[in-house]
C-alpha cells in the first residue's frame, strides 16, 4: 500500500523555523513499523532526516516520538494500526514536546536525565549484605510491589506527554517519578525518606494533575499515574 | 586540519554497556575514567537481553560452578579456554550476589532468594539433565542489569560523554596513547588522551540480514582495532540464535524453553527430540539452530515457509510434562508473569498471543562469539605468542577472552559482561597508577578526519543502504547456519566488489549537527571490514565446529583444527591468518551429544 508522510522537519544549521516534510512511500506493508518507513525516507530519499533509533524492537527507549498525535515508539508503532480505512495510509511525524528540538526527531534529552539523576535513582543500602556472603532475601510479594515501575526504559515518552511538564519545565515529571518508585517501594532499599522529600517539594509530585496521559503514552505499559498517586500516598501517610 | 578539543584522562572506556559499566564502576575507584558511548547508555544493547544470567548459586537445586564451567566448554564445542572458563563460572557466582547487592531486582523463589530457572546447554553433570541456573529478573534480565550499573554509576559520579562517537584509537609503536571521538550533536571531533583505552563496543550482527541486534551494533571497536593492527581472533563463530521472530529476528529467549516451551515442525512433531534426545529443546543453540535448518531443508517448515512453531500454550506444555512425569504445570499467569516482553512482543509485531498460539522462528543472527583477542584481565593481546598490548583492553562481546569457543551458552553473554568488565576495569586502574600519560603525536585526529571528510564531500553516488543490503544478503548466503566453500567464496568474491563499491558511497547530509547519515556511512565501512574477516576465517577452517557448519566438512577435526584463528588486516582486503593453540584442563574433548 501506499504511504503518505508527514514528517515536521528542523535543521538549525539552515532552517529558521520547523517546516514539514512531505514524502510518498510505495509497497509499504501493515507490518512495518513507523521505525521502518522513516529508515526507507532516509536510506531512500533524504539522508539528512535525523532521529535517533537502537534496538528497533521496543525495549531501548530511543525513538520516542509523536505519531498522529500521541506519544510512542516508532519502532513499536506498526503501520497497520494507524490505517484510518482509506487506500492510502497518512502518518504525520514529529518530535516529542517539552523539549528543545535539536534537530528533525531529536530533542534535547539532558533536561530530562538531569531530573532522572535528581531522585536517587539508585540503590541504597549501607549495612552489610549477608555475613553468609550470598544475597539479601526478598520475598516474592515485595518483589512484586515495585514490577511495575523496574520496566521503564527512559524514552521519555510519558513526560514530554504530560501538560504540567509542558507548563513548567521545572516540575520533574512523570520518568524520574517511576524511577523513584522503583526504589522507594523496595524492601531492601533505606532512602525512602530522602526521595520522598524531594518528591514532596514544589517541583515535585504534586505538580502532577492525574491527567492519564503519561500512562497512555507508557509503551512499557506501566501504569505511571498510579506509581506517581503511590508517592502521593506515601507522602500523605508516611506509610510506604 | 579541523579544531580539535582535547581531554586527559586516566582511561578512557568506549561503550556503555554492561562490560563498558562493569569496568568503570570498578576503575573509576582507582583512577579518573570517562565512558565515552555513541548512545545513551541505557539504549546499550545489554538492555535488550531476556531470559537470565547463569551462575551455579544452587538456590533450588544442587549445582556447581565446575558443572557451569564443563556445560560452558562443552557448548563451545571445546574451543573455550579452560582456564578462562573456570574463572568465568567461578567468578559468576560472587558477580551474581553482587549485582544484587547493587540492587538488582532480580525475581524471587517463596523462599527469598533469587529465582532460577534452566537454559539451553545447562545441565546437572550426573544426570545430564537441565539444571535451573539462569538467575533472571522476568524476561528482562538484561535490562536490569544495564539499569542497575548505570544507576550505580550515577551514584559515583562516574563521567560520562554521551552521544560521543569513538572513530580512532591512537597507538604509537606498542603504546596506546588514547582516542579520536565525533561529538554527534556538533560534529565536533574530539581526543581523549590516556593512559589505558578498553573497548567495550558490542558485536556486529547487523551484517546479516535477519538479526536480533540493534541498528547501532556495528562492531565500530572491533573494527578500528583490526585497523590499528590488532588481529580478530575465532571471526567465523558467529551465533545463530535459534528462535528469532520469522522475518523481523527479534529475539525469542531460550527462557521461554526453559520454562517448557517446545519447538514443533509441520507435521506437529518435537523434532528435537530426534536431535538431542536428553535435553531436547534446551540442546545448545548451534545444535538447535541447525535442526530446525534441516527440518525446513526437508520440508517441515510451516506451510512450507522458512520457519518453525515455538509453543508455548499452556496445553502444549503440560502435555509435554505430563509425558515426562514432571510435576509442574503453567498457565496463563505464570506466562505473563515470567515472560512479560516476549508475549508483549508477539502481540506487538505478530498479532499472535503465546499463551494461546504458537509463535512463528526461524534462526537469526545473535552473538560473536570472537572478537578482540584478550586475556582473563581484558588486556588487548596481538598475536600467537599472547603478546600484550599495555594500556589496551577490551571485554564483552567486542573481546574473545576465549571463554564461549565455537559456540556460546545462553546467558553466558551477561555473566561474560559482568565477570569480565570487572576484571578489566581492575586491572586497567592498577595499570594506570603504575604508568605515565604519554605524548600524542602531532595530527593524531588528521587521518581518521579526513576518512569522514572524503565520505561526507564524495560524489560517488552510491546510497550506503544499497552497499548494507548487499552485504547483509552475502553473508546470509554465504556464510550463515550452514556454510561450504563455494558459498563462502561467493561471498568473499561479493565482498570485494561491495568493498569497491564503498569508496563511491556518498552521503545527502554534509552538514555538522547530528549527521547520522554520515556516521551510518562510516558504520557500514567497519561492517564491511568484520564481514570480511568472518568470511574469510571461515573458509580456512575445513571442518564443523559450533557455529561454524560446513556442509563439505561435517566432521570436527581435533587434528588440525583445535585451535584459535586470529586474523590480522594487512591492507585494504587482505588478511592473514595465524593460529593459536586451545588451552585445555580438566575436560578432554569428546563427540558432542545432547
Amino acid at each position: 500500500m501506499q504511504l503518505q508522510l508527514r514528517i515536521r522537519r528542523f535543521n538549525p544549521e539552515k532552517d529558521k523555523k520547523p517546516r514539514w516534510g512531505e514524502y510518498t512511500l510505495d509497497n509499504v506493508s501493515p507490518n512495518d513499523s513507523v521505525l521502518d518507513v522513516l529508515h526507507r525516507v532516509k536510506w531512500e530519499q533524504d539522508g539528512t532526516l535525523a532521529l535517533r533509533r537502537s534496538c528497533a524492537h521496543g525495549v531501548c527507549g530511543s525513538d520516542a516520538m509523536r505519531i498522529n498525535g500521541a506519544n510512542a515508539l516508532a519502532c513499536k508503532t506498526l503501520i497497520a494500526r494507524l490505517k484510518n480505512g482509506s487506500e492510502t495510509v497518512k502518518v504525520q511525524v514529529e518530535p516529542i514536546l517539552g523539549m528543545p528540538v535539536l534537530k528533525d526527531l531529536i530533542v534535547d534529552m539532558e533536561p530530562f536525565f538531569d531530573h532522572y539523576k535528581s531522585v536517587m535513582p539508585y540503590f541504597v543500602n549501607d549495612t552489610p549484605p549477608p555475613a553468609d556472603g550470598r544475597e539479601r532475601l526478598q520475598s516474592p510479594e515485595d518483589r512484586a510491589r515495585f514490577d511495575d515501575t523496574t520496566k521503564c526504559i527512559l524514552c521519555a515518552a510519558c513526560t514530554s506527554s504530560c501538560p504540567s511538564f509542558w507548563a513548567n519545565d521545572r516540575y520533574v515529571g512523570p520518568a524520574a517519578i517511576v524511577q523513584a518508585h522503583r526504589f522507594i517501594f523496595d524492601s531492601r532499599d533505606q532512602a525512602y525518606a530522602e526521595r520522598l522529600k524531594i518528591l514532596g517539594d514544589t517541583f515535585g509530585v504534586w505538580r502532577c494533575r492525574t491527567i492519564f496521559n503519561c500512562t497512555n503514552a507508557c509503551p512499557r505499559e506501566i501504569e505511571v499515574t498510579r506509581a506517581i498517586a503511590e508517592v502521593k500516598m506515601a507522602l500523605t501517610t508516611g506509610i510506604v | 586540519m579541523a579544531k580539535v578539543q582535547t581531554h586527559t584522562f586516566d582511561a578512557v572506556i568506549v561503550g556503555a554497556g554492561g562490560a563498558g559499566l562493569m569496568a568503570a564502576l570498578y576503575a573509576s575507584r582507582k583512577a579518573k575514567v570517562a565512558v565515552i558511548s555513541k548512545l545513551y547508555p541505557t539504549r546499550s544493547h545489554t538492555g535488550a537481553a531476556q531470559g537470565g544470567i547463569g551462575a551455579a548459586l544452587g538456590n533450588i537445586e544442587e549445582d556447581h560452578w565446575e558443572w557451569h564451567a564443563y556445560d560452558t566448554v562443552k557448548g563451545s564445542d571445546y574451543l573455550a579456554d579452560q582456564d578462562a572458563v573456570d574463572v568465568l563460572c567461578r567468578e559468576a557466582v560472587e558477580t551474581v550476589i553482587e549485582l544484587e547487592h547493587m540492587g538488582l531486582p532480580f525475581d524471587r523463589f517463596p523462599n527469598g532468594k533469587i529465582s532460577q530457572r534452566r537454559f539451553g546447554g545447562h545441565t546437572n553433570n550426573e544426570t545430564g539433565k537441565p539444571v535451573m541456573r539462569a538467575c533472571h529478573a522476568a524476561d528482562r534480565t538484561g535490562h536490569m542489569i544495564l539499569q542497575t550499573l548505570y544507576q550505580q554509576c550515577i551514584k559515583n559520579n562516574v563521567a560520562f560523554y554521551d552521544e560521543f562517537h569513538v572513530v580512532d584509537l591512537i597507538r604509537v609503536g606498542d603504546t596506546v596513547r588514547g582516542v579520536v571521538a565525533y561529538e554527534i550533536a556538533t560534529g565536533e571531533f574530539h581526543i581523549f588522551r590516556s593512559k589505558a583505552v578498553h573497548f567495550a563496543t558490542g558485536g556486529w550482527g547487523r551484517c546479516w540480514e535477519v538479526t536480533s541486534n540493534a541498528h547501532s551494533l556495528t562492531g565500530d571497536g572491533a573494527a578500528i582495532c583490526l585497523r590499528r593492527g590488532v588481529p580478530m581472533q575465532d571471526m567465523e563463530f558467529f551465533q545463530f540464535h535459534p528462535t528469532g521472530i520469522f522475518k523481523l529476528g527479534v529475539l525469542i529467549t531460550e527462557g521461554v524453553r526453559g520454562e517448557g516451551g517446545v519447538l514443533i515442525n509441520s507435521a506437529g512433531e518435537r523434532f528435537m527430540e530426534k536431535y538431542a534426545p536428553t535435553i531436547k529443546d534446551l540442546a545448545s543453540r548451534d545444535v538447535v539452530s541447525r535442526a530446525i535448518y534441516l527440518e525446513i531443508m526437508a520440508g517441515r517448515g510451516i506451510q512450507g515457509k522458512n520457519y518453525v512453531h515455538l509453543d508455548i500454550t499452556p496445553a502444549t506444555v503440560n502435555r509435554y510434562f505430563e509425558l515426562e512425569g514432571e510435576k509442574r504445570r503453567i498457565d496463563r499467569a505464570y506466562i505473563e508473569a515470567k515472560l512479560p516482553d516476549i508475549a508483549d512482543f508477539t502481540r506487538t509485531y505478530l498479532g499472535v498471543d503465546p499463551v494461546q498460539e504458537p509463535m512463528p522462528v526461524q534462526p537469526t543472527a545473535h552473538y560473536a562469539m570472537g572478537g578482540i583477542p584478550t586475556d582473563v584481565d581484558g588486556r588487548v593481546l596481538l598475536d600467537a605468542a599472547k603478546t600484550v598490548l599495555p594500556g589496551l583492553y577490551a571485554a564483552g562481546e567486542a573481546a574473545c577472552v576465549s571463554v564461549h569457543g565455537a559456540n556460546r551458552l545462553g546467558t553466558n553473554s551477561l555473566v561474560d559482561l559482568v565477570v569480565f568488565g570487572r576484571r578489566s576495569g581492575v586491572h586497567m586502574a592498577d595499570y594506570c597508577q603504575g604508568s605515565d600519560l604519554l605524548p600524542l603525536p602531532e595530527g593524531a585526529a588528521d587521518e581518521v578526519i579526513a576518512d569522514f571528510e572524503r565520505i561526507r564531500h564524495s560524489t560517488g553516488g552510491v546510497k550506503p543502504y544499497i552497499v548494507r543490503a548487499g552485504m547483509q544478503k552475502a553473508m546470509t548466503e554465504g556464510v550463515g547456519v550452514f556454510r561450504t566453500d563455494e558459498t563462502i567464496s561467493t561471498a568473499i568474491a561479493q565482498m570485494a566488489e561491495l568493498r569497491q563499491a564503498y569508496q563511491g558511497v556518498e552521503v545527502d547530509d554534509k552538514g555538522k549537527r547530528f549527521n547520522t547519515d554520515l556516521l551510518e556511512a562510516w558504520e557500514l565501512g567497519c561492517l564491511l571490514e568484520l564481514a570480511e574477516v568472518t568470511a574469510v576465517s571461515a573458509l580456512a577452517r575445513k571442518e564443523s565446529r559450533g557455529g561454524h557448519a560446513r556442509e563439505d566438512y561435517q566432521e570436527r577435526d581435533d587434528a588440525n583444527w583445535l585451535k584459535h584463528t586470529l586474523c590480522q588486516r594487512i591492507d585494504d582486503g587482505k588478511y592473514q591468518l595465524d593460529y593459536k593453540p586451545v588451552t585445555l584442563g580438566r575436560y578432554e574433548p569428546k563427540k558432542r551429544v545432547y
